[in-house]
């Protein structure tokens, strides 16, 4: 991992064109080592926010689906489940 | 999970960087929040947005770092041609590679086509230049005024912007090769793309007459610069008066085919239920029973002049704006200050031509309190802007007209 950090740090300091992306802190609740392990590989977790709090439990359900059907995220059944419940309990409709 | 090993395994070098960053919290810097957020956006999208520069922009509005998705602050819409610096940005997918203007080139073939040929830059700037001044605009600009809210970047009023493009034409790009006669769309490629393999590539088709006008360039200038990196370095498709989606960013081929393209999103996405908005411009090729890609923009005004709320003194008040359309060209802005019972017409400001923002002016007499203004933008062929949001899934063509406050003191 380490090395991986260095790679990055050097990559980053020499090509300029990519947005400085801050950490996007997402609420602390069971499953978000889940989210942050898998969907931010393809975007950055400020989707989330951004898209908060109109989603009700389909329509959480419905974005999750569209992720690995349609986007092709190679997220397992077991942790989709577990990414669809946090994000319904903490982004979902009040 | 997904770990950065596999993704670094799997995934360009550019990906890499900028899933990166967020490892560096040492990196963080000061962010200011934004002003004059319009209320109606999620609750969710007005705490996280930031103004925040991209390298070689200006601080724009960031909804999303990663694709960047960032919208023009309302302040650059104040004079029709829309500086590159401020120009919006918007990307669907993350892999963005730096494209080196020395070895880019353009593939422009396929199975409608009657040949292939490769060019470099300096073949399309050798080739008979066009120009044409046009606006930019993302389908879902405005797509977070939606009431009630759909899933989406949620963008305010700034995912748009104008800018004279200067380029070779389209369709003296494909004489190069010859199309075929029964070539229907013109496939369009740019050099980004997904994180992951089994992620549907930003691909688009449009029709082959569009590809065939006059206007419909492969663009390498823009306001008289080379395009921003983030505006599709070195070279883009400009279709003006079509939804930006299908302007391809850093454009490396052009595929003529012979049956429609059937693309995730072309099949899938950028999709308008039928019969719902008044359009003229058809998709023919790509539209179902039920739905049809975006095409045309539809009319639309903004005021610029004031934020929603500005304080103002009692007396007279010049508000401004601009208007657009998808070419036909503006031919009035109303404004009603009465809550649309009565309009008069504003006075339009210069003529950049039909695709680009029509400036417009209006002197009004704001009393002691609030005061409110709405402007309506109609254009040759007779389109207006719509009073009640027109409900469609993905939260397209949003011309609602605005209504303006005005607190006169």
């Amino acid at each position: 991992m380490r090395k991986i950090v260095f790679a990055l740090l050097a990559a980053m300091l020499s090509a300029p064109a990519f947005a400085d992306e801050q950490p996007i802190e997402l609420k602390k609740a069971p499953g978000l080592d889940v989210v942050e392990g898998n969907c931010a590989a393809c975007h950055s977790l400020d989707y989330v926010q951004m898209n908060s709090p109109f989603l009700n439990a389909a329509g959480w359900d419905a974005e999750v689906s569209k992720m690995i059907k349609l986007f092709g995220a190679p997220i397992s059944d077991e942790d989709a489940k577990k990414i669809a419940d946090y994000l319904k309990a903490n982004y979902g409709a009040n | 999970m997904i770990s950065r090993r596999n993704l670094l395994g799997t995934a360009g070098a550019s990906m890499a960087l900028a899933g990166g960053h967020a490892v560096f919290p040492g990196l963080s810097k000061a962010e200011p929040a934004v002003p004059n957020l319009p209320a109606a956006l999620p609750q969710g999208t007005r705490s996280e947005v930031v103004m925040d520069a991209l390298p070689g922009k200006k601080p724009l509005i960031k909804l999303t770092y990663r694709p960047p998705n960032y919208e023009t602050p309302l302040e650059y819409f104040r004079t029709p041609l829309t500086p590159n610096d401020a120009f919006f940005v918007r990307y669907h997918l993350a892999d963005i590679p730096e494209v080196d203007a020395a070895k880019w080139k353009l593939l422009v073939g396929g199975e409608g086509a009657n040949g292939e040929v490769t060019l470099t830059l300096d073949d399309l700037k050798k080739m008979p230049a066009a120009e044409v001044t046009a606006v930019n605009m993302c389908s879902g600009n405005r797509r977070g005024l939606f009431e009630p809210h759909v899933p989406g970047v949620e963008w305010g009023y700034g995912a748009m912007g104008c800018a004279r493009w200067k380029g070779a034409r389209l369709k003296d790009i494909l004489d190069k090769v010859g199309i075929k006669k029964d070539a229907i769309e013109i496939v369009l490629d740019g050099a980004d793309g997904p994180v992951f393999d089994k992620t549907p590539k930003f691909v688009k088709s449009i029709p082959v007459t569009k590809a065939m006008e006059e206007t419909t360039l492969v663009a390498y200038e823009m306001n008289g610069q080379p395009l921003p990196h983030f505006n599709g370095f070195p070279a883009r498709v400009i279709t003006p008066g079509w939804a930006g989606v299908y302007w391809m960013k850093h454009i490396v081929s052009l595929r003529a085919v012979t049956k429609p393209f059937d693309g995730f999103w072309m099949k899938a996405a950028y999709r308008i239920p039928i019969g719902k908005f008044p359009i003229v411009a058809r998709f023919i090729s790509q539209e179902t029973d039920v739905n049809t890609p975006i095409t045309e923009l539809v009319p639309n005004s903004l005021i610029t002049s004031h934020p929603d709320g500005a304080a103002v003194k009692a007396g007279r008040v010049t508000v401004g704006g601009i208007a657009w359309d998808g070419g036909y060209g503006i031919r009035t802005v109303d404004i009603s200050s009465d809550g649309g019972n009565t309009w008069v017409p504003a006075k339009l400001g210069e003529d950049l031509g039909r695709f680009a923002f029509r400036p417009w002016s209006y002197d009004l007499v704001a009393k002691s309190g609030k005061n409110t203004v709405m402007a309506r933008a109609t254009n040759v062929i007779g389109q207006t802007q719509t009073a009640n949001l027109i409900l469609n899934p993905a939260g397209y063509h949003n011309n609602v007209m605005q209504t303006l406050t005005l607190n006169a003191i």
